[in-house]
């Protein structure tokens, strides 16, 4: 059982990363610890790369995660996975989504989109586990869910009840879209398989 | 969401709202502002607080302090910046004191994340001569603001509450409270003595401010969030807001002084802190606010010989000034195509700055999401310092330079929201002093930056309600601009040959580009083509990569590759839209001389 832990969330504006830590938050709540999360709103969400910190425990003081400090990373965007390569540490578990999203540069040519941005993650005694949650989430019916499958596949690392997930994803998420989420989130939670 | 009922999960600035609220708040006031937006959209939700966004934040201050002149709990919200626009207000504020409580909430934003400059606001209370709390995570921010209003009616005075991006945005467990009951009756009390500032007046209340600023500090000394925590005495710690928790995480042992008040400062219990110490350290972010007093006082510590005075502080940084131990190595960066803010697909700001390359002006810009038009491939932004300076850069760039060699070569860009927070001043100016520069109003029809605020042009209020929409072009024309001209920015090709005009000619222009934010919910609703491009019909020539949206991309492609997708030869790629990013602004097809962009889908 892990007392304490520091997830750290990235990915592109709009993906919907802030539900994401969100929903995790609100299970992390239930379950018992003291949380804090930071994010940052303005000018950063357009489009650009974006990162929340999430830390639980008994007692959290700092809202941010310490460079090398993440326990767990879940990336929405492979590139994004390896720019927050920073705030791991070899051991460190991170999530990735394998959705490629093209940076500014790369839509016009100006740069490549890097050949195997996650080398730089295993490379360094980092355990990747990729998720196709884009493709995962179409399966299930509702490409906006691609969130709560990463939060399905990032359950599975987490001292958790799924019960609590469910729970939280009943409240939290709109009537209409319970049913997909709660599929989403079992899509997610199947796609790590047993550790 | 908790197991105690009482408890919530809320972010600084929701517990902010919450703390308003509990405090007894019936109006409030403010300007969005990152990050200070969300205290306003949530107080609104609470019955009972009559709460608007008002045109910039001298405005918001002066309805705030109107208010608790009749006797009302009145609270004002803006980021750090937005202060330096309610100064004026606040310093003499300062001399009237309140009737009814006033607090006024400042949202610094260290490391700028989404800021023109990281000024530091507590400097602020000294200069204004007023107490300012600061809190440390939403459990306080909620709490502070209640002992905020307790102070401002105890000791006649407007109260400063400092948060900072890592107190708004992070979200913590608040307890929920009891509303505080009022104590002084609403309505007319006229005490012109103490609210008539000339000079008789003032000179009489500066003496006030003196006798104030002296209980407060005796106030200050016994004030239970000025805390304490003794522990390991070979290190003591002086700090205050979210930087009380990174000297928690890295010497969770230490000995800690907590201050909750960081204005005026409680001497004597400082004197008596430092005494228990052996090695005294001041941990704040930015200014050497609290050490350059506590040097003053004579007695030795280090501040910013050890912590950076630049940007935002974490726990590793507070670990490594004090121990100078690094921490461990870390993880080298890899090196990645960079991934800056951007436009929206569809954002009709676009098609703008497009022709505004295209016509090699100097682009004197503004704040907002139209700032991103600095960035490359678009790179048409040439200055931008704070809300409303474009229009007054480009009239003195016109004067220094003089108006026949400026001609033609300098537009300033404006916001509709920026443009009424403080550009009516500055086109004011132009007209008057016989400028000859053209403004463009980039009228989105929301303030959208910080997340679709309402404001006096949209036809909205706070609250939802309908209100009267300022008419833009009629007040340009008010002002005495003779030539108003209205476009739609997506139409790229005649928005080129309105500028080109407006900007040729030898007098003061408005070019008003209206076009709804991409973002806005009935602007998303709308049915709207999708388009796509015949990679065969595609040369490869990259115009319309030129835009920079985010909807477009290259694709690059071997020679085989291409032959087999009918590309001409020697084509090393085509551009592709995507149907997930397109919203069918249209600005696309123009640029394409071999029509290879075409709609592929009507109404999607």
């Amino acid at each position: 059982m892990i007392e304490k832990g520091n997830i750290l969330f990235c990915g592109v504006g709009g993906q919907g990363i802030l539900l994401a830590s969100e929903l995790t938050a609100y299970a992390l709540l239930i379950a018992g610890f003291d949380v804090k999360k930071s994010e940052v709103h303005g000018m950063a969400q357009r489009g650009g790369s974006v990162v929340a910190h999430l830390r639980y425990g008994d007692k959290v003081y700092s809202p941010l995660i310490d460079p090398g400090a993440a326990d767990i990373q879940l990336a929405f965007e492979m590139v994004e996975a390896a720019r927050y390569l920073p705030f791991l540490h070899p051991g460190s578990r991170s999530i990735v989504n394998i959705q490629k999203i093209a940076p500014p540069a790369v839509a016009t040519g100006k740069m490549l989109y890097p050949a195997a941005p996650l080398d730089s993650l295993t490379e360094q005694g980092i355990k990747v586990y990729p998720v196709d949650g884009f493709g995962i989430a179409r399966e299930v019916g509702e490409i906006k869910a691609t969130n709560t499958v990463l939060v399905g596949a990032l359950s599975t690392l987490l001292p958790i009840d799924v019960e609590v997930f469910v729970e939280v994803i009943r409240k939290q998420v709109p009537a209409r879209f319970v049913e997909v989420n709660l599929a989403a989130f079992a899509a997610g939670r199947k796609s790590i398989g047993p550790l | 969401m908790t197991k105690n009922k009482q408890q919530q999960w809320l972010s600084g600035n929701e517990a902010f709202a919450l703390g308003a609220y509990e405090a007894g708040v019936t109006v409030a006031s403010g300007y969005p502002g990152t990050p200070s937006t969300e205290i306003l959209v949530n107080l609104v939700k609470y019955q009972g607080v009559y709460t608007e966004w008002a045109p910039n934040e001298k405005v918001a201050l002066e309805v705030a302090l109107g208010a608790c002149f009749a006797g009302a709990r009145a609270f004002a919200t803006m980021k750090h910046v937005g202060l330096n626009v309610a100064a004026d207000p606040l310093f003499t504020a300062s001399y009237t004191g309140v009737r009814g409580g006033l607090v006024i909430i400042s949202a610094d934003d260290p490391e700028m994340h989404s800021s023109q400059n990281e000024q530091d606001n507590r400097n602020y209370a000294f200069a204004a001569k007023l107490p300012m709390l600061e809190p440390a995570d939403p459990a306080e921010a909620k709490e502070f603001v209640k002992l905020a209003f307790w102070i401002s009616e105890a000791f006649d005075t407007p109260v400063l509450v400092r948060t900072t991006t890592r107190v708004s945005h992070v979200k913590g467990v608040v307890e929920k409270g009891e509303i505080l009951p009022a104590t002084t009756k609403v309505g007319i009390d006229k005490n012109p003595a103490k609210l008539v500032m000339l000079p008789a007046n003032a000179r009489k209340r500066r003496l006030a401010i003196e006798a104030r600023t002296e209980k407060l500090i005796a106030f200050a000394e016994t004030f239970a969030r000025n805390i304490v925590e003794l522990g390991d005495t070979a290190v003591g710690i002086i700090t205050s807001g979210v930087c009380y928790q990174y000297v928690k995480e890295a010497f969770p042992q230490a000995s800690v002084l907590k201050l909750g008040m960081v204005h005026p400062l409680p001497e004597k219990l400082i004197a008596d802190f430092a005494a228990k110490v052996e090695n005294l350290y001041i941990v704040e972010e930015l200014d050497p606010f609290i050490e350059l007093r506590v040097k003053a006082m004579g007695i030795p510590c280090k501040g910013k010989e050890v912590i950076p005075a630049i940007g935002e502080l974490n726990a590793a940084m507070v670990r490594k000034g004090i121990t100078g131990d690094p921490g461990p190595v870390l993880l080298a960066p890899v090196d990645l195509p960079p991934r800056p803010p951007n436009m929206c697909p569809g954002c009709p700001h676009r098609g703008l700055f497009y022709n505004l390359k295209r016509l090699k002006v100097f682009v004197s810009g503004d704040i907002g999401c139209y700032t991103l038009g600095f960035l490359p491939p678009l790179s048409a932004m040439d200055s931008c310092v704070c809300m409303g300076a474009s229009v007054g850069i480009a009239h003195g760039m016109e004067k220094a330079i003089g108006q026949e060699e400026a001609q033609g070569k300098i537009v300033a860009v404006i916001g509709d929201s920026t443009f009424i927070h403080s550009g009516i001043t500055g086109l004011v100016n132009t007209v008057y002093n016989k400028g000859a520069s053209t403004l463009i109003i980039l009228d989105n029809r929301i303030t959208a930056m910080t997340g679709h605020q309402q404001n006096p042009a949209s036809g909205r209020t706070l609250k939802g309600e309908p209100a009267n929409a300022l008419d833009l072009e009629a007040l340009c024309r008010a002002v005495g601009v003779r030539h108003v001209r209205i476009v739609n920015p997506n139409a790229i090709q005649a928005t080129f040959e309105v500028l080109k005009e407006e900007i040729a000619r030898p007098e003061p222009s408005v070019v008003i580009t209206r076009w709804p934010c991409a973002l806005l919910p009935e602007e998303r609703r709308r049915p709207k083509p999708l388009y796509g491009i015949a990679p065969a019909s595609c040369t490869g020539c990259g115009a319309c990569l030129t835009l920079g949206c985010p909807a477009i991309s290259w694709v690059p492609v071997t020679p085989a590759e291409g032959k087999q997708l009918g590309c001409k030869e020697k084509q090393n790629g085509y551009a592709r839209i995507s149907e997930v990013l397109c919203v069918g602004c249209g600005q696309c097809p123009s640029l394409c001389k071999f029509q290879a962009i075409a709609v592929v889908e009507e109404g999607k």
